[in-house]
């Protein structure tokens, strides 16, 4: 095995792996870091079941190598809670029972909690286009959107009483 | 398999040049990771170019363009200058995948990979882009539609490679559109597509370049289409000419998502509203 040896920073927490070279950052994620909150759904970039962020932009780990986080800061579902707090997003997804079987439910936090920091007020076109790149097969759509709708007011709330 | 992230072109060119396998260019890898995991590449070096500086550069000015080829597709949109001069092209590059896929693709890969449905492409072609090429040898620059020799297959020898895009200088009332039909809104393929690119005095046409996706093996330029424009404010007889002018030149595959007969109707439909809406944007008015 040709490995890699890789630091990077996962969830704010340094982290140095060695994995061979033609493997993805879902399988060093899972199978080495033991963050298994990334799912693989389709494995080719289709279902966003795995979505991450990397330097802060939320893509894919079954489209990076493993041996390109070299330096980079990962996020992932893991570091969504603070302190034993789940995120407002988490806390919205529950209470409106925004999943079934929970497959796809960390990429599906990960890439609102992506958008909720570009656009803090999203519109309901706004959520379905940028969750586009994530599919569900259980409950369908409706309930997520109204969750991330919900967290976002939340989070705008929340903002304003800590000013 | 070996894994490279050279730092200069020329470390990249040289480890592209000297290796005897397999060997495999990696930017955003929304295409060859899927390939890989196909099982349809198997290659025996990857050289991850994203760590070379000045192909991470977006260069944005009236003076020109240049699009660095790790520069993902997000980055286009986010930057207002660059979608008021070209916003065709941007909104080309972004309607590439989701929201994931936009913050790793490129458009120099849409280009490499070389699909005839690619979406960038066709709107490269209308801004009269040029690729700035790498190898062992130097550089060269050669006009976008001659990279790509048909599905899957570029011009590119096996040490190059594509270090940018450059997008010349923008004159007058210019504007480009670019339009793409798919059976659903987001996360699919062009069946068929269509970019213009307009250049306006007094509310006329002075020069136009029109470019159809998905109807042929690569994409295509139809000067007659162009010239069905030029010196008119795209008045009905004007467009119709340009729509027959399109459906002439169009060659497309037969299946599922689109028959002979339909990709060919719609390439007319869709050229029709580019012309439209690049026109309203470069300050034309009916």
């Amino acid at each position: 095995m040709n490995g890699v040896t890789v630091s990077a920073k996962v969830n704010g927490d340094a982290v140095q792996y060695v994995c061979p070279a033609d493997e993805s950052l879902l399988d060093v994620l899972r199978n080495r870091l033991n963050l298994t909150g990334v799912k693989e759904g389709c494995g080719t970039g289709d279902c966003g079941a795995c979505s991450i962020t990397l330097d802060g932009r939320l893509v894919c780990a079954c489209l990076v190598l493993g041996a390109e986080a070299e330096g980079r800061e990962i996020g992932t579902v893991e570091g969504l809670s603070e302190g034993g707090q789940l995120h407002p997003l988490q806390e919205a997804f529950i209470e409106k029972a925004a999943l079934q079987c929970g497959i796809c439910t960390p990429g599906f936090l990960v890439a609102a909690k992506s958008l909720l920091e570009r656009n803090p007020n999203p519109s309901e076109e706004e959520i379905r286009y940028a969750l586009a790149g994530n599919l569900c097969r259980c409950t369908g759509y409706d309930k997520i959107v109204r969750a991330v709708q919900s967290a976002a007011k939340m989070m705008r709330r929340g903002k304003k009483s800590a000013r | 398999m070996r894994f490279e992230s050279p730092t200069t072109t020329k470390a990249a060119a040289t480890l592209l040049g000297s290796e005897s396998g397999v060997a495999h260019v990696l930017a955003g890898g929304t295409d060859l990771l899927v390939r890989m995991k196909m099982g349809a590449i198997e290659p025996d070096l990857i050289v991850d170019i994203k760590r070379i500086e000045s192909l991470r550069t977006l260069k944005v000015a009236a003076a020109g363009v240049q699009i660095g080829a790790a520069v993902p597709a997000v980055r286009l949109g986010e930057s207002d200058k660059l979608r008021s001069l070209w916003p065709g092209v941007v909104e080309a590059a972004n309607l590439i995948g989701s929201d994931q896929i936009q913050g790793r693709c490129t458009v120099v890969g849409n280009l490499c990979n070389a699909s005839p449905a690619a979406d960038s492409v066709p709107a490269l072609i209308a801004a009269g882009a040029k690729a700035l090429i790498v190898g062992p040898k130097g550089k060269r620059r050669v006009a976008v539609e001659k990279v790509v020799l048909g599905p899957g297959r570029t011009s590119l020898a096996r040490d190059e490679f594509i270090e940018a895009v450059v997008l010349p200088a923008r004159t007058g009332k210019s504007a480009d559109a670019y339009l793409r039909f798919t059976p659903r809104t987001e996360m699919d393929i062009a069946v068929v597509s269509a970019a213009v690119n307009l250049t306006l005095s007094r509310g006329v046409v002075q020069s136009a370049k029109v470019v159809l996706g998905a109807v042929a093996p690569t994409a295509v330029i139809v000067p007659a289409a162009a010239k069905a424009l030029i010196g008119t404010k795209l008045d009905d007889a004007a467009l119709d000419k340009m729509v027959a002018a399109c459906r002439a030149a169009c060659n497309p595959i037969d299946d599922k998502r689109g028959t002979i007969e339909y990709r060919t109707k719609v390439a007319g439909v869709m050229a029709r509203r580019a012309a439209l809406s690049a026109y309203e944007r470069a300050g034309g008015s009916k």
